[in-house]
C-alpha cells in the first residue's frame, strides 16, 4: 500500500529523474543539467497556460450554475474545447492600437504582465520534491516578484490614452500597492513559526499530526490566513476587489482599449496570478501538499482548486465597493489586525501550548472586535416604510 | 463629438472630462453623460440623449390612430403593455369609448404584470451597475421569463405585445392562462423572499446604496419627477390613487413611500410596489367577469381603422407606468389622422434631476445613480 502510494506521489519526480538518466548515457554532464532546467521550464510554462485555459472554463461553469444557468456546454464535451476555441477567436482577433497611444509601452505591458505571472510558479511547491526551484528565500521572492505586476497594468492603462483606462490605472496602483502591505505582513507570522522563507521548508513545518499540522488551525494561522486571502483577491483584481476593471464603471478598466491576443494576456496573467495565489495560500496556512491518503501533488492541486473555487463563489455572489472603502478596508483594518498577529506569533512561540491557545485566541478576538467597532463608520440603517393608501 | 460647456470654472487642470457613453456598458442604452471629474470625485454632470430620436411623435401625426398602437410598443421597451394602456386611454378619452368590464380587468391583470416584470428587471440591473455581477439580474429574469411567457401566450409577442385595442383589449384571456396567473403570483412571495434575503440586509449594498443620490421630496417635485422615484423621496402620489383611471379605485392596494430618498429607498419602494401589484393581482384575478372584451362600437374599426375619426378635441390620458406618469396628448382635427400627439416620457423628465443627484458623490456611484433612476432609451429620445 505505502509502496504504490510513495510511487503515484512521486511519479512526476521519477519520471523526470528517468527522462534525466537517460539523457545522461549520451551526453556530457552540463548538458544534462541544461535539459534538467529546460524541462522545469517547459513544464511550467505549459502547464501555466493551460492552467489558465481551464481556469476561465471553471469559472463560467461555476459562475453559469450560480446564476443558474448551464455555461459553455457546446464545445466538445461538457464544453471541454471550449478554452481553445477562445483561443482560436482571441488569435484572429484584429489587433487595435489607438492613434494616440504610447505604441511600444501599450505593446511591451501585456507582455511584461506575463512574466511575474510565471516567475512565481518558480517556487510554488506543487507536492513532495516538486518545487521548480528551491530557493531558500522562496518566500520572499514571491512577495517582490508579486507586486511587480502592479507595473504592467499601470503601463497599459497609462499608454493607452483613454480616461476610462488612466481611471483604472490609478486605481490599481492605489488598490495593489495598499494590499501588498497587509499581504506581507501576513505572511510574517509563517515565517517566525517555520522560521525559514523557503516554501518547501514551510510546508515541512506543518508535517505533524500525520500531515494535518496544520497551521491554519491555530489562532494565528486561521487570522493570518483570512487576511492573505483577502489580499490575494484584491492583488489579482477579483471581485469584490475589482475596481481596477470595473466592468460596469470604466468599461474594462485598464484594458479598454487593448484586443485580441493583448488582451487574453492580460487575462492569462491574472488567472495565473489568481492560481498561484491560491496555491502560496494553501502552501502557507492549509499545509501545502501535506495530508493523509492521497499524493501530495493531489492535495495540493485539491486545496487550490478549493480556494478558487471560493474567489469565483465571491465573484458570483458579492457587490463591489467602493474607492474610499476598499482603501479604508485594507489600511484601517487589515494592516492593523496583521500587526497583532505578529504579536500573536510571537507569544504562541513563548508560552505552553494550553496558555498559548487561550491568550492568542482572546487577543485576538478582543482586538478584532475593538477593530470592528473602531472601523464601523457606517451602520446599515434600518428603515421602515411607511404604506399609504 | 463636441464638448459640452460646464455651469462651472472648467480652467482648473486637476479636472478630467469623461464621457460616460454613447457606447458604454451601464448608461442603459445610447446615452451620454458629460462628467467633470476631480480624483473620482464628481464635479459635474450633463446628462446627453437624443442618439436613439426615432421622430415617434411625427410618425404618429402621419398614420391612423390605431396603426400607432404598435409605435407606443417601442416607446419603453421593457414594459409595452403599460404604454399601450396609456395611449389607449387617451384616445378612449378623445372618442368618448367605453371599455367593458371583463377587458378593463385584462388591462389592470396585464399592466401589472407589465409592472413586476419592470421593476425585478431594473433591480436587477441595478445591482449589476453595483458589480454584482449578474447573478441577482440572472435570478430576476428567472421570474421574469414566466410572466412574458404569459404574454406570448396570450398577446403573441414577448415584448412587443400591441395589445390593447380602443375599446377593449385583442385577445382574450382563457381560464388556462388565469390559471398559469394565479400559479405565478402564488409563487412570487418566494421569489421576493430569497430576493431579499440576498441584498437587502447586504452589507455591501447598504454601504453602495444608503444616503447615496438623494433627492429631497422638493427637489423632486419642482424637476417635475414621478414614479418610484418620487415616492422614494416621501411622496404620495401615485395617479393609480390620484386619477383611479380604469377600475384602479375598486382595487385596495397602498402606496410604498421612502424617507430619504436615496438609491436604497428607491430599490426598495419597487420591491414594496411588487408586493402591492401582486396585491392587486390577487383581487383582479378572483373578481374578473365573463363578458365581451371589445366594445361593440368599436369593433368595426378593427377591419377599417382609417374609419375611426374621433371628433374634434383634444384629451389627455395618463397612467401611473412603472417608470412615472406615462401621458398621451392627442388632438384630433376629426380626420383620420391625430393632429397633434405628444408623449410626455417619464423616462426623460426624471433624467432632470440627474446632475443634481450625482454631484459630489464618487464616479461608482453616478453610474448606481443613473440605474436607479430607471430610464430606458427609447422612451426618453423617442
Amino acid at each position: 500500500m505505502n509502496r504504490i502510494l510513495g510511487f503515484f506521489d512521486q511519479i512526476f519526480v521519477s519520471a523526470k529523474a528517468w527522462l534525466l538518466a537517460l539523457l545522461g548515457r549520451f551526453l556530457p554532464d552540463w548538458v544534462v543539467v541544461l535539459a534538467s532546467i529546460v524541462i522545469s521550464g517547459v513544464v511550467i510554462l505549459v502547464m501555466g497556460a493551460v492552467i489558465m485555459m481551464y481556469l476561465t472554463l471553471l469559472e463560467r461553469k461555476l459562475l453559469g450554475r450560480i446564476q443558474n444557468r448551464y455555461g459553455p456546454n457546446r464545445v466538445g464535451k461538457w464544453g471541454l474545447l471550449q478554452p481553445i476555441a477562445d483561443g482560436i477567436k482571441m488569435f484572429t482577433k484584429e489587433d487595435i492600437i489607438p492613434a494616440n497611444a504610447d505604441k511600444i509601452i501599450h505593446l511591451l505591458a501585456p507582455i511584461v504582465i506575463v512574466v511575474p505571472a510565471f516567475m512565481i510558479f518558480l517556487v510554488v511547491p506543487f507536492g513532495r520534491g516538486m518545487t521548480a526551484a528551491n530557493l531558500n528565500i522562496g518566500l520572499l521572492y514571491f512577495i517582490a516578484v508579486s507586486s511587480v505586476t502592479t507595473l504592467p497594468i499601470f503601463m497599459g492603462s497609462w499608454a493607452s490614452r483613454n480616461k476610462y483606462s488612466l481611471l483604472g490605472g490609478m486605481r490599481t496602483a492605489a488598490q495593489m500597492i495598499s494590499y501588498e502591505v497587509p499581504m506581507t505582513l501576513s505572511v510574517v507570522p509563517v515565517i517566525m513559526m517555520s522560521q525559514s522563507l523557503s516554501t518547501n521548508e514551510i510546508v515541512l513545518a506543518q508535517s505533524g499530526c500525520s500531515g494535518l499540522h496544520w497551521f491554519i488551525f491555530t489562532p494565528w494561522g486561521l487570522a493570518g490566513f483570512i487576511v492573505f486571502f483577502l489580499c490575494a483577491t484584491a492583488e489579482c483584481n477579483r471581485p469584490p476587489f475589482d475596481l481596477p476593471e470595473a466592468e460596469s464603471e470604466l468599461v474594462a478598466g485598464f484594458h479598454t482599449e487593448y484586443s485580441g491576443m493583448k488582451f487574453a494576456l492580460f487575462y492569462m496573467a491574472e488567472y495565473m496570478n489568481a492560481f498561484t495565489l491560491c496555491g502560496i495560500a494553501a502552501t502557507l496556512f492549509l499545509g501545502g501538499w501535506q495530508g493523509p491518503f492521497l499524493p501530495s501533488w493531489a492535495w495540493f492541486f485539491g486545496k487550490t482548486f478549493i480556494l478558487i473555487c471560493v474567489m469565483i463563489w465571491f465573484r458570483g455572489t458579492f457587490p463591489r465597493f467602493r474607492v474610499d472603502q476598499l482603501m479604508g478596508f485594507a489600511w484601517k483594518f487589515l494592516l492593523p489586525l496583521t500587526l497583532i498577529n505578529i504579536l500573536v506569533a510571537a507569544l504562541w512561540h513563548f508560552l505552553p501550548p494550553v496558555w498559548a491557545w487561550l491568550w492568542s485566541a482572546l487577543i485576538l478576538v478582543i482586538s478584532f472586535f475593538i477593530l470592528v467597532k473602531l472601523n464601523i463608520n457606517f451602520v446599515p440603517e434600518k428603515r421602515v416604510y411607511t404604506l399609504e393608501s | 463629438m463636441e464638448t459640452i460647456p460646464f455651469s462651472k470654472n472648467t480652467d482648473t487642470a486637476e479636472m478630467l472630462e469623461i464621457n460616460f457613453g454613447p457606447q458604454h456598458p451601464s448608461t442603459h442604452g445610447v446615452f451620454r453623460m458629460a462628467v467633470q471629474l476631480e480624483g473620482e470625485k464628481i464635479c459635474g454632470l450633463k446628462p446627453v440623449f437624443g442618439y436613439l430620436h426615432r421622430n415617434h411623435e411625427q410618425i404618429a401625426e402621419n398614420l391612423p390612430y390605431a396603426a400607432v398602437m404598435p409605435y407606443t410598443d417601442r416607446l419603453d421597451y421593457v414594459n409595452a403593455l403599460t404604454n399601450n394602456f396609456g395611449y389607449a386611454l387617451a384616445v378612449e378619452k378623445l372618442a368618448g369609448l367605453e371599455v367593458p368590464e371583463r377587458a378593463e380587468y385584462i388591462r389592470v391583470i396585464m399592466a401589472e404584470l407589465a409592472r413586476i416584470v419592470n421593476h425585478i428587471a431594473v433591480i436587477g440591473f441595478m445591482l449589476n451597475d453595483l458589480g454584482a455581477f449578474f447573478t441577482p439580474l440572472l435570478y430576476a429574469f428567472r421570474e421574469r421569463e414566466r410572466i412574458l411567457d404569459i404574454f406570448e401566450g396570450v398577446t403573441g409577442s414577448r415584448l412587443m405585445n400591441n395589445f390593447f385595442r380602443f375599446g377593449g383589449v385583442k385577445h382574450d384571456l382563457t381560464e388556462a392562462d388565469l390559471a398559469e396567473i394565479k400559479k405565478i403570483i402564488a409563487r412570487f412571495p418566494a421569489f421576493l423572499k430569497e430576493f431579499e434575503d440576498l441584498l437587502t440586509k447586504n452589507e455591501i449594498l447598504c454601504m453602495r446604496c444608503q444616503n447615496v443620490g438623494i433627492l429631497s421630496a422638493g427637489d423632486a417635485i419642482n424637476a417635475g419627477i414621478t414614479g418610484p422615484v418620487l415616492r422614494a423621496s416621501g411622496v404620495n402620489y401615485d395617479i393609480r390613487k390620484v386619477d383611479g383611471y380604469s377600475i384602479y379605485n375598486r382595487f385596495d392596494f397602498q402606496v410604498p413611500l421612502g424617507k430619504k430618498g436615496d438609491v436604497y429607498d428607491r430599490y426598495y419602494v419597487r420591491i414594496l410596489e411588487i408586493r402591492q401589484s401582486l396585491k392587486i393581482l390577487e383581487q383582479a384575478l378572483a373578481k374578473i367577469p365573463q363578458g365581451e372584451i371589445m366594445n361593440k362600437k368599436a369593433l368595426p374599426y378593427l377591419k377599417m381603422p382609417r374609419n375611426f375619426k374621433p371628433p374634434v378635441g383634444e384629451a389627455y390620458g395618463r397612467i401611473e407606468s412603472p417608470k412615472g406618469e406615462l401621458g398621451f396628448y392627442v388632438v384630433s382635427d376629426g380626420t383620420p389622422q391625430p393632429w397633434r400627439y405628444h408623449v410626455r416620457a417619464p423616462s426623460l423628465i426624471n433624467l432632470t434631476a440627474l446632475e443634481e443627484m450625482c454631484l459630489g458623490q464618487k464616479v461608482a456611484d453616478a453610474i448606481v445613480i443613473l440605474g436607479s433612476i430607471d430610464i430606458v432609451l427609447g422612451e426618453t429620445d423617442r
